[in-house]
């Protein structure tokens, strides 16, 4: 037995991890989820603005990252719909333009209230990184004379007295990596004092964690995060219980509880061969 | 001359770029020379094309090893270029019916939306979930607790990896409960102690503080490469041993 | 030449700063000036009824005040009001707002018409408009809005105002000392070991291991595989990267070992390319470059990793050098290279990277550590000088860390208003923050 596991091949590793993701996903495990403080600091800067109020949706993520990023993405759409916020789309990342769709078409979907152009606005994505933000905080129009459709900007009640991003409420970003939050941190948020959240991966939650919460009112980290802050949601707007589309994040948990269990089980039989061997080394 | 153009150009460019920081007058020529690299990538992205499908073709014609994969490379290349530019499948845009190539090229049923759904999102998610089993086989290799440092390590370990899931609340609840009622101490006096608040604690207290110093380090590095360049002190990447 | 070039061109850029810091009085007088006027010249204010009459329009808010916008380019100017007495707070259940937004409507060089200028939601009392321009004048009219034909009188607007360009960012100057602190002591470092003076690094193990790493390869036979990360060439990652992409070819050229250079940006791979055949000129093997050893793959980044976890496994590289920024790709890059047996070697100034490259990788150089690379492998002292100019620098921060935490924390023990308390606040507000340059 310890002659198998000293020399196991990776490719059982795969497999049983493999499993250890599709089992709980097929079997639709859910864990019951408690909002921690950190999540509470982002629910409570979406939801203690005025209704109505001008929210900046950076989207800064791709498809490789969609899966532990778009039920955050979702969950602050939602959110802003509930509380009738106007909602500016925008990306920095050129795959992260069907994102931006998606996203927008949970809108169109079940908040049929919310018109183009009076509620919320797509301006999509513009090339140039960092180099984005820093014109679109001063001048928008400089970089965006249209939205996605090709509609110039002056002719939507919305956008046609913007200037800039300066008087937006609060920056909602969720990002994959960069250009994304440290970007909009440094080139928006701080130097012209707009209040920010953001929804990271897991990796890219503890370097953001200085900015908190001087530079950034709080961050959402990972899949875990996500599933918290679909909770606060559904704890504070019940109705959406109804739709199982608004509990991704929840049914991602599952898989992550059995596949940290699986990683805490390989690390232990990993270093009982360790010690093992040593033990025999000394003797 | 061939190294002295590019240093000035730098020097200037990158004294422009700081002092438009500080002076409200010049911030928007620190844009303009953000807009200035956004075009020379851009061209760049025809040179990188370029040299991608020369490469290729070569090794085809001289039948090199593995130059099956090189036709893969090529004809996808070429097709999604293809239907990408000639936007198949896209209707034109409402404001603009008489143009049919006013259509948003990832339009809803075109063909370069279906190659993007079914081709490159699958993929580009199946490559990213390709860490999930990596990391379970470098954990399995690498993390061993052969001193004290790494027994520590393994300990913060176990705890962030139940705390960031519903085990860490299952498997430390029923412990503070039971201290609870030894002590006669409160629940939420001791709810500091579940493993995921300790998690947090990591997170927010020791992990930030060692990221803070290499966050200081880093940007301290970043500048002192930065001067260097920019004074001509440092001028490998311009190839040159002088 | 060039460093003269250099010194002239910054001390050009600090010659400008410091005519516009000599001109700010004045400016500051005459935007100080309009700052009274408008105060003295705002009409008087009418008694506020205190119940709103359903039916009737908002009353409209008071002591409207216009000012030039501070630390600008001559494009702000700064509109306050006192809200509408009937902006309320909190709406009784079963109400509709009476006061949903305001409109700021001004009038430019005196023409006949009022403009929007844009709006600002109920509960606001400031809007900044930034469509100004420093060679106009303008007046400000706030008008409380309950919807579309139910509007407040536009409360009288203060007296002219014009935006006022100032040439020096004020919140902005501690950050420029400390910049010049640091930049000082990097260039006087330089300079110092120009004149001959020897300094003192430390080992860095991951660049000792360089050496070893290239000589493995050619032992075995087998190449190098140099990853400077997937960021372009704008980030300082890369040009680290690159630089040491440098010395690893001209070990390279030197060892005849074969040295393979995939690329995410076409820019990286063009100064790669001048970057190799440079070193391998340098290394008296010009004959021994070939260009198509450095190749852009794609800018995407698993598209990237794929080819390269591919290019991998089929060349089995014996040293894999990933020297740059990275993301996610991190691991999956150390783990294939694990896999076939490679000496590995990653530098990289991401942290949420470092920990994959340091369970994966046989050396790993940290942050700094990596941005020291291109300096300590030239082993040129004026380089070297420089890593000593850094080391002032993270004094600098460890002082400030220290006394702030000292100071804050004695403010906090002693309570009440003292001077601890402002030496905190000057801290926060002032040498950290964007208070200007004293309180």
């Amino acid at each position: 037995m310890s002659d198998f596991f000293r020399n196991l091949d990776r490719r059982w590793i795969f497999l049983v991890m493999g499993l250890s993701v599709a089992i709980p996903m097929l079997m639709g495990v859910v864990f019951p989820e408690e909002p921690s403080q950190e999540v509470l600091d982002v629910f409570n800067a979406v939801e203690d603005l005025e209704d109505g109020s001008n929210i900046l949706m950076a989207y800064d993520y791709d498809p490789a990252s969609k899966g532990e990023l778009e039920p955050m993405a979702a969950a602050f759409v939602r959110h802003c719909a509930e509380k009738t916020h106007k909602l500016y789309f925008i990306t920095l990342w050129p795959a992260a333009i069907p994102m931006l769709q998606k996203n927008i078409e949970i809108l169109n979907r079940e908040y049929p209230e919310y018109t183009y152009g009076e509620h919320y606005v797509n301006l999509g994505f513009r090339p140039g990184n960092e180099g984005v933000i820093k014109v679109v905080v001063t001048d928008l129009k400089k970089l965006y004379g249209n939205d996605v459709a090709g509609t110039d900007l002056n002719e939507l009640p919305m956008t046609a007295n913007l200037k800039n991003i300066q008087g937006m409420d609060l920056i909602v970003n969720v990002s994959a990596g960069t250009p994304g939050t440290k970007e909009w941190v440094q080139y928006a948020g701080t130097p012209f004092d707009i209040k920010m959240v953001a929804g990271v991966t897991g990796v890219g939650y503890t370097p953001l964690v200085p900015y908190v919460p001087a530079q950034l009112t709080g961050v959402l980290g990972a899949i875990k995060a996500a599933a918290e802050y679909e909770e606060a949601v559904l704890q504070n707007y019940p109705e959406l219980r109804k739709n199982p589309a608004t509990q991704e994040g929840l049914r991602r948990m599952g898989p992550q509880l059995v596949a940290h269990m699986l990683i805490i089980t390989l690390i232990i039989i990993g270093n009982i061969i360790f010690f093992m061997d040593r033990k025999r080394g000394v003797a | 001359m061939k190294r002295t153009v590019p240093l000035v150009i730098a020097a200037v460019t990158g004294f422009i770029l700081i002092a438009s920081y500080f002076i409200p007058y010049a911030q928007s020529w620190g844009e303009e020379a953000m807009i200035w690299f956004d075009i020379l990538a851009a061209i760049a992205f025809v040179l990188g094309g370029g040299n991608l499908l020369k490469m290729h073709l070569q090794k085809i014609s001289n039948r090199r090893a593995g130059w099956g994969f090189s036709i893969v490379t090529i004809s996808a290349f070429l097709i999604t270029l293809f239907i990408g530019l000639s936007k198949m499948g896209v209707n034109p845009a409402e404001k603009f019916p008489e143009w049919s190539w006013s259509g948003d090229y990832l339009q809803e049923g075109g063909g370069f939306k279906w190659m993007y759904d079914f081709i490159y999102l699958p993929l580009a998610a199946t490559m990213f979930s390709l860490l999930a089993f990596y990391i379970a086989s470098a954990a399995f290799r690498a993390f061993r607790a052969k001193n004290t440092e790494a027994l520590i390590l393994l300990g913060t370990a176990f705890i962030v990896l139940f705390g960031r899931t519903y085990a860490g609340i299952y498997v430390s609840q029923p412990i503070i409960d039971g201290l609870a009622s030894i002590t006669g101490a409160e629940v939420e006096s001791l709810m500091s102690l579940r493993l995921d608040r300790i998690t947090s604690t990591i997170t927010q207290v020791f992990i930030l503080a060692g990221n803070r110093a290499i966050t200081i380090g880093i940007a301290l590095g970043i500048v002192s490469l930065s001067l260097k360049v920019l004074m001509g002190v440092d001028r490998s990447y311009l190839g040159s041993e002088e | 030449m060039t460093d003269r070039v250099s010194w002239t061109v910054a001390l050009l850029a600090i010659a400008v700063a410091v005519v516009g810091l000599s001109e700010r009085p004045a400016m500051a007088q005459a935007t100080l000036d309009n700052k009274s006027e408008a105060k003295a010249e705002s009409p008087p204010v009418e008694e506020a009824e205190t119940e709103p009459k359903p039916g009737n329009p908002p009353q409209p808010p008071s002591d409207v005040t216009a000012i030039d916008r501070p630390d600008d380019a001559g494009t702000g100017i700064i509109v306050k009001w006192s809200l509408s007495p009937d902006d309320v707070a909190k709406v009784d259940e079963g109400q509709t707002r009476k006061v949903i937004r305001y409109e700021i409507l001004r009038q430019v060089d005196g023409q006949d018409d009022f403009t929007l200028a844009g709006e600002a939601n109920f509960q606001k009392s400031s809007f900044n408009d930034l469509k100004c321009d420093p060679n106009s004048s303008y007046i400000y009219q706030v008008v409380a809005v309950e919807n579309e034909d139910s509007k407040s009188t536009p409360a009288a607007a203060a007296t002219e105002v014009s935006p006022v360009m100032q040439w020096w960012d004020t919140r902005r100057t501690w950050f420029l000392v400390i910049l010049l602190m640091v930049c000082g002591a990097v260039i006087q470092f330089i300079r110092l070991a120009r004149a001959g003076r020897s300094l003192k690094v430390r080992k860095i193990a991951g660049l000792e291991a360089v050496n070893e790493a290239v000589g493995r390869a050619t032992e075995m036979g087998r190449s190098c595989l140099f990853i400077p990360g997937i960021l372009d060439i704008n980030d300082m990652q890369t040009v680290a990267g690159i630089t040491v992409l440098s010395r690893v070819a001209g070990l390279a050229a030197e060892y005849g070992a074969s040295l393979e250079v995939p690329t995410s940006r076409s820019l990286v791979m063009t100064t790669a390319r001048e970057t190799v055949q440079a070193a391998y000129l340098g290394a008296g093997r010009p004959d021994a470059y070939n260009e198509d050893n450095i190749y852009y793959l794609t800018d995407e980044q698993f598209g990237y990793v794929a080819g390269v976890t591919g290019t991998m496994v089929r060349d089995k590289p014996a040293a894999c050098f990933y020297m740059g920024a990275f993301f996610a790709e991190s691991l999956i890059l150390a783990e294939t290279g694990n896999s076939i047996g490679a000496i590995q070697v990653a530098g990289t100034a991401m942290p949420s990277q470092l920990p994959f490259f340091v369970a994966a990788c046989d050396y790993t150089l940290i942050g700094e550590e990596f941005f020291a690379a291109s300096a300590y492998l030239s082993g040129e002292e004026h380089q070297l000088g420089s890593l000593k100019g850094q080391d002032v620098g993270k004094m600098i921060g460890v002082t400030l860390v220290v006394v702030g935490c000292l100071v804050a924390s004695l403010a906090s023990l002693s309570g009440g208003d003292n001077a601890l308390h402002d030496v905190v606040s000057f801290l926060t507000d002032n040498v950290l923050g964007d208070k200007g340059f004293l309180p």
